[in-house]
């Protein structure tokens, strides 16, 4: 922002500006240079701003007729379905909303992995958006105990039971967590309360992404360092705002589909029947979204190491910046790195698809094999290929591959007819 | 300033640290433990059950403290079958005359020791229980034979108040 002037034209512009600059900020962020070579992989950032918003403001009204208690938080729920004005719409855009959400960000997160843009000088933006993810899984367990169905009440079982798992302290632990000597309603309570708290502090982080984000600004499908304001890039408003608004479009299309079409095709039927402390679901399966690290949970015959392995693959993301050792931030101009991407995307769909399977014969040893592979492409892939690797030749600016080959900034003028 | 000033100021300094720091403490751990069981929920401790109904072969589940209680009449066959299985086979070695005092009576925590589901009655490779979540087998001491739970099912406090009752906690 220091390399921005800005002076609001109005007499109390230009008073109230002196005092809050509120009309430097908006400035910036309409002005905001940004790579003019940005692809739709690229718009999921504003799709995931709308994702947060959706989920706060249904939650924000679900909250008004949702009771947290254990007699009566499952009757609430099918209260808000059945008499509460437009509920279902509202509770089915909620449900359906976190899946969109975890969607949109897995896309992401892919994208990043694709054009390297954890690597310096964005690590923190990547750090940041690890933690994001890490709060928004918590808000989603949190969040699905609530109907106090089966799945939620023996999900919550499950989970809680995760830190029983730490040595000495961890029974201890599990017994502060539940409020009592099981899953029950102080257990509810305090799930409500942090459901509630939990997307206020990724808002908070949301805006330290974006203000770390506008520091070296957007990364690129080129993945190269370029100068801004230059020709390689274009104001934030209208070019991008207009292109995130039309991929918006699209994707409220997919959420639309589920909300109206298919509202409890992502759930558990299970959920339907009232949480019994008696009886245990024959399948307990997560929500879709956290299935690869269930499967990864699963495929360790130990409970301790178990609980470990499923962290650690989360974690280990944080390192990413770290231990990608090449300097070339795209897969565009490393051809090897691009096959390892793709079977990583295939193994953690392998992961997806065993972690939903009974935990047993075949299904178990693909989950072993995938999960192995998965700290093998960190952990050893990763570190070795920056070294081994022989990439393509990178361009010098975005504009010269569009020239073939050409940095002439004459026939950059020519050819895309710039308007200065 | 003299050197003697310097250090009556560090001493000053760290000890209203160490005050402070003992005060933020003080304010923290009530934080902290109003999530641990409150008086209501400790006071819920035992439970009381009527047992003389129950034939051999039959289980029955009680909830005590929010959780199950596995209460098994066992046949003379699962007896010995669980007094057969030597120590060295066991992942949790434990006899069955320490877990049934009773040997006719099994009462233990119905709850998997890996991640807190109910296990099924009569079911696995062992003739026990089995936990449908993530595949451990119980024999019919309900002790660990097979799969990721660590421990035998645990066996809680009780006692025969009578031949027909049954005080759990």
């Amino acid at each position: 922002m220091s390399d921005h002037e800005y002076t609001p034209k109005s007499k109390f512009g230009k008073w109230f500006n002196d005092r809050l600059p509120l009309l430097t900020l908006a400035s910036h962020l309409t002005d905001y240079p940004t790579p003019k070579n940005l692809n739709y992989w690229w718009t999921f950032g504003g799709i995931l701003t709308f994702c947060l918003i959706t989920q706060i403001v249904t939650g924000l009204v679900l909250a008004m007729h949702y009771i947290a208690h254990a007699d009566m938080a499952f009757d609430s729920v099918e209260h808000i379905m059945r008499n509460v004005n437009y509920g279902w719409l509202i509770r089915y855009i909620h449900a359906n909303g976190a899946s969109m959400f975890f969607l949109a960000v897995y896309i992401h997160i892919f994208r990043s992995l694709f054009y390297g843009s954890y690597k310096s000088p964005r690590e923190i933006i990547w750090i940041i958006g690890i933690i994001i993810y890490l709060l928004m899984m918590a808000a989603a367990f949190l969040g699905y105990v609530l109907p106090w169905g089966q799945m939620s009440f023996w999900g919550a079982t499950v989970i809680t039971n995760l830190f029983s798992a730490i040595p000495l302290v961890g029974e201890g632990i599990v017994t502060w967590l539940w409020g009592g000597y099981s899953v029950d309603n102080p257990t509810l309570t305090r799930f409500f309360t942090l459901h509630y708290l939990i997307p206020f502090l990724i808002l908070g982080l949301v805006v330290l992404h974006i203000w770390a984000l506008h520091v070296p600004g957007n990364n690129n499908p080129v993945g190269i360092d370029i100068k801004k304001p230059s020709k390689d890039t274009v104001p934030f408003h209208p070019y991008i705002v207009i292109k995130d608004g039309f991929a918006l479009l699209m994707f409220m299309i997919v959420f639309a589909f589920f909300v109206f079409y298919t509202p409890n095709i992502l759930g558990h039927a299970d959920n339907y029947i009232e949480a019994n402390p008696l009886v245990t679901p024959a399948h307990i399966v997560p929500e879709w979204y956290l299935l690869p690290f269930y499967a990864i949970l699963r495929s360790v015959p130990d409970k301790l190491l178990g609980v470990v392995a499923m962290l650690s693959a989360i974690l280990i993301l944080a390192a990413l910046p770290w231990l990608d050792t090449s300097k070339i931030r795209s897969a565009v101009f490393r051809p090897l790195y691009r096959q390892f991407y793709w079977i990583l995307v295939a193994d953690v769909l392998i992961l997806g698809y065993v972690g939903a399977m009974p935990a047993e014969g075949l299904y178990l040893l693909v989950a072993r094999v995938a999960t192995a592979y998965y700290f093998l492409h960190f952990l050893v892939v990763l570190p070795i290929l920056g070294y081994k690797e022989k990439t393509l030749p990178v361009p010098l600016s975005i504009t010269e591959p569009v020239l073939g080959g050409s940095p002439n900034l004459a026939l950059a003028k020519n050819k895309e007819n710039f308007k200065d | 300033m003299s050197e003697k000033n310097v250090k009556r100021r560090d001493f000053l300094f760290t000890a209203t640290y160490a005050v402070g720091a003992v005060g933020a403490a003080a304010v923290v751990w009530p934080m902290i433990d109003q999530m641990n069981p409150d008086a209501s929920v400790k006071a819920l401790a035992s439970t009381e059950v009527d047992i003389s109904s129950m034939n051999p072969g039959k289980t029955i589940t009680v909830l005590w403290r929010g959780k199950p209680v596995f209460i098994r009449r066992r046949t003379q066959e699962e007896i010995a079958e669980a007094k057969a299985v030597k120590l060295e086979d066991l992942k949790h070695p434990e006899k069955d005359e320490d877990r049934a005092k009773n040997p006719e009576w099994l009462v233990m925590l119905g709850v998997c020791t890996h991640l807190g589901c109910v296990p099924l009655d009569q079911k696995g490779d062992y003739n026990g229980w089995f936990c449908p979540c993530h595949g451990s087998h119980y024999d019919t001491s309900g002790r660990i034979r097979k799969g990721p739970a660590p421990t035998n099912m645990e066996i809680p406090e009780y006692k025969f108040v009578n031949t027909n009752t049954i005080k759990i906690g």
